[in-house]
């Protein structure tokens, strides 16, 4: 009798464990990992290659890709290219303007994350040469190369706004999250001493292909939140200015903002871009399709156009034409990464000329999809890797909720957790994945560890 | 979502926690094998030590809840689903699971029972 009594408490006993095993698997950390989930650390064997591999950015897609590249070739010999020596968690900039992390929050080095076997040139890539297979570097050495991976991000054209300065971020109602950590906590004590004032806030984004498009959204609804914590909802106006007739590129998203936005009594105006800004009068000028529109405000929110780097722009890279030429996102297959008229290149990450998010979810999925392509084509293997457009975009609704949504080229809504985490409903658990989850998944992607 | 690899949690709790995850993981194994060791000894359960041991567990639920709010920087009112009660549940059933079991091990390595 004894001994079924000890059976039965062991049995129980293995099972509470493996409740406190199973809360580590699948607690918010889990579940935030599996929105940036893995291409899977590989057992296979590495495939021995003398190929030259190039990779132009180390930001997240550059170092995520040398990752790849690493684990998965022998003796290939990869240079990774970037003059910047910091890493930005770029995620981590709206919770810095929103009070919520200190300003160390996103930043660490690039170093720390290149991989062992990969070279990492401290310098900027001036110049793509695609018909010759080489590029060349700020000091004039040239890169030869017999696969490319561009990587190089975008460039926030701030100078594209007459009248805008960002040494001014932070003074005067002026904030800008995007600028860098530091611009990003200076925004936030903008918004901070407008949040205990009131005013009219003015937010908006731009006309061009911009990273994270939920992230100009979210800020709205922090402001909003501050004003109404402290008593000063009633004192203060918010008026969002959307660029084209959408507040969101999907659909069914877009509908679910307009309605949480009527709710907050957030004023909305389509069709609307920054054109111009005068800091001192604190007026900001907007193209509409009647002209331009003067707008006064106590506090701004700049984000500003954003277009592929210079050095992209004026090499063949680019589409040659459509919507994305004038900017100079490069021209790719949306499927695969891999250029359509240079094929032993691919770009992954913001510079990419593909719809939808610039995100690091798409980061995380695009990578392995190019780098496996490259690998085929070093081993005349087939592969059947294909990118669909998955992204995800914790859209923070209020301080301590977000909706999690994700969705894809098609403008799916593609639910990680479906039944669970419904994509449309502001929860916390949503936010406990961006606020705990997401910044050790998105780390562990740059060590191609998931 | 194509795979659940466990590698994969490992790495991303590992960026999370640090040399901390270790720590965790030696008092789960170190706390069960207490544990274990306990039962096979006294081959009973002594209940009045079981129920401290429960009201210490009622402790640590609230102690994991606590934690939670602050590591992912909310409060108790965000809850907006079932989702988060669900949640909410998990983190304190595991805080007071865990704790339990520990509580149980302490008292019971400390001061046998008769």
């Amino acid at each position: 009798m004894y001994k079924d009594a000890l059976k039965a408490v062991l049995d129980d006993a293995g099972k509470k464990n493996l409740d406190r095993r199973s809360f580590l698997m699948l607690g918010a950390a889990g579940a935030g990992s599996l929105l940036l989930a893995p291409g899977v650390a590989r057992a296979e064997s590495k495939l021995k290659s003398s190929a030259r591999i190039v990779i132009a950015g180390a930001g997240a897609a550059g170092l995520a890709a040398a990752s790849h590249l690493a684990k998965r070739l022998d003796g290939a010999k990869i240079t990774l290219i970037d003059a910047r020596k910091e890493h930005f968690y770029q995620p981590g900039f709206t919770l810095v303007a929103a009070g919520i992390k200190p300003v160390s929050y996103p930043l660490s080095t690039t170093r720390e994350y290149v991989p062992d076997g990969v070279e990492l040139v401290e310098e900027r890539v001036v110049e793509f040469d695609p018909e010759g297979n080489k590029v060349v570097s700020e000091s004039g050495k040239s890169y030869p190369y017999d696969f490319l991976i561009v990587a190089t991000g975008l460039k926030l054209d701030y100078e594209a706004i007459p009248g805008m300065d960002v040494e001014q971020i932070g003074n005067n109602g002026l904030g800008s999250i995007y600028h860098s950590p530091a611009k990003a906590e200076a925004t936030w004590r903008a918004m901070s001493d407008f949040a205990d004032k009131g005013g009219v806030g003015v937010f908006q984004r731009p006309g061009t292909e911009m990273k994270c498009a939920g992230a100009p959204l979210k800020y709205s609804f922090i402001t909003d939140d501050y004003l109404r914590r402290r008593g000063n909802r009633g004192k203060a106006e918010i008026i969002y200015n959307a660029n084209n007739k959408a507040l969101f590129s999907v659909p069914i998203v877009h509908e679910k903002v307009r309605m949480l936005f009527e709710e907050r009594g957030v004023k909305v105006n389509y069709e609307r871009v920054l054109e111009s800004i005068d800091l001192a009068k604190k007026l900001a000028v907007f193209k509409t399709p009647i002209g331009p529109v003067e707008l006064q405000y106590d506090f701004i929110n700049v984000i500003p156009p954003m277009r592929a780097p210079d050095s992209v722009r004026n090499s063949p890279l680019p589409w040659q034409e459509g919507g994305w030429a004038k900017d100079g996102w490069i021209e790719v297959d949306k499927h695969n990464l891999r250029h359509k008229r240079f094929d032993n290149v691919f770009a992954v990450g913001d510079v990419a000329g593909v719809p939808k998010g610039k995100t690091a979810a798409s980061v995380k999925w695009q990578v392995p999809v190019a780098v496996d392509h490259l690998i085929a084509a070093i081993s005349g293997a087939e592969t059947t890797a294909r990118y669909d457009g998955y992204t995800s975009c914790p859209l923070i609704t209020r301080l301590g909720q977000a909706m999690l949504v994700e969705f894809d080229y098609k403008d799916n809504l593609t639910p990680s957790f479906p039944g669970i985490i419904a994509p449309l409903e502001e929860l916390w658990i949503s936010w406990v994945m961006k606020t705990m989850a997401l910044k050790p998944t998105y780390l562990s992607m740059l060590r191609g560890r998931a | 979502m194509k795979e659940l690899d466990p590698l994969v949690f490992l790495a991303v709790f590992q960026e999370m926690l640090g040399p901390l995850l270790w720590l965790m993981i030696l008092l789960i194994v170190a706390g069960t094998a207490a544990f274990v060791m306990l039962l096979l000894k006294e081959r009973t359960i002594d209940s009045k030590r079981l129920v401290r041991a429960e009201l210490v567990g009622l402790v640590g639920g609230v102690l994991a809840l606590v934690l939670m709010a602050k590591v992912s920087s909310s409060g108790f009112t965000d809850a907006g689903g079932p989702a988060d009660w669900f949640l909410i549940a998990l983190v304190f059933g595991l805080g007071l699971a865990g704790t339990s079991i520990l509580a149980y091990t302490f008292m019971g390595w400390r001061k046998p029972a008769r």
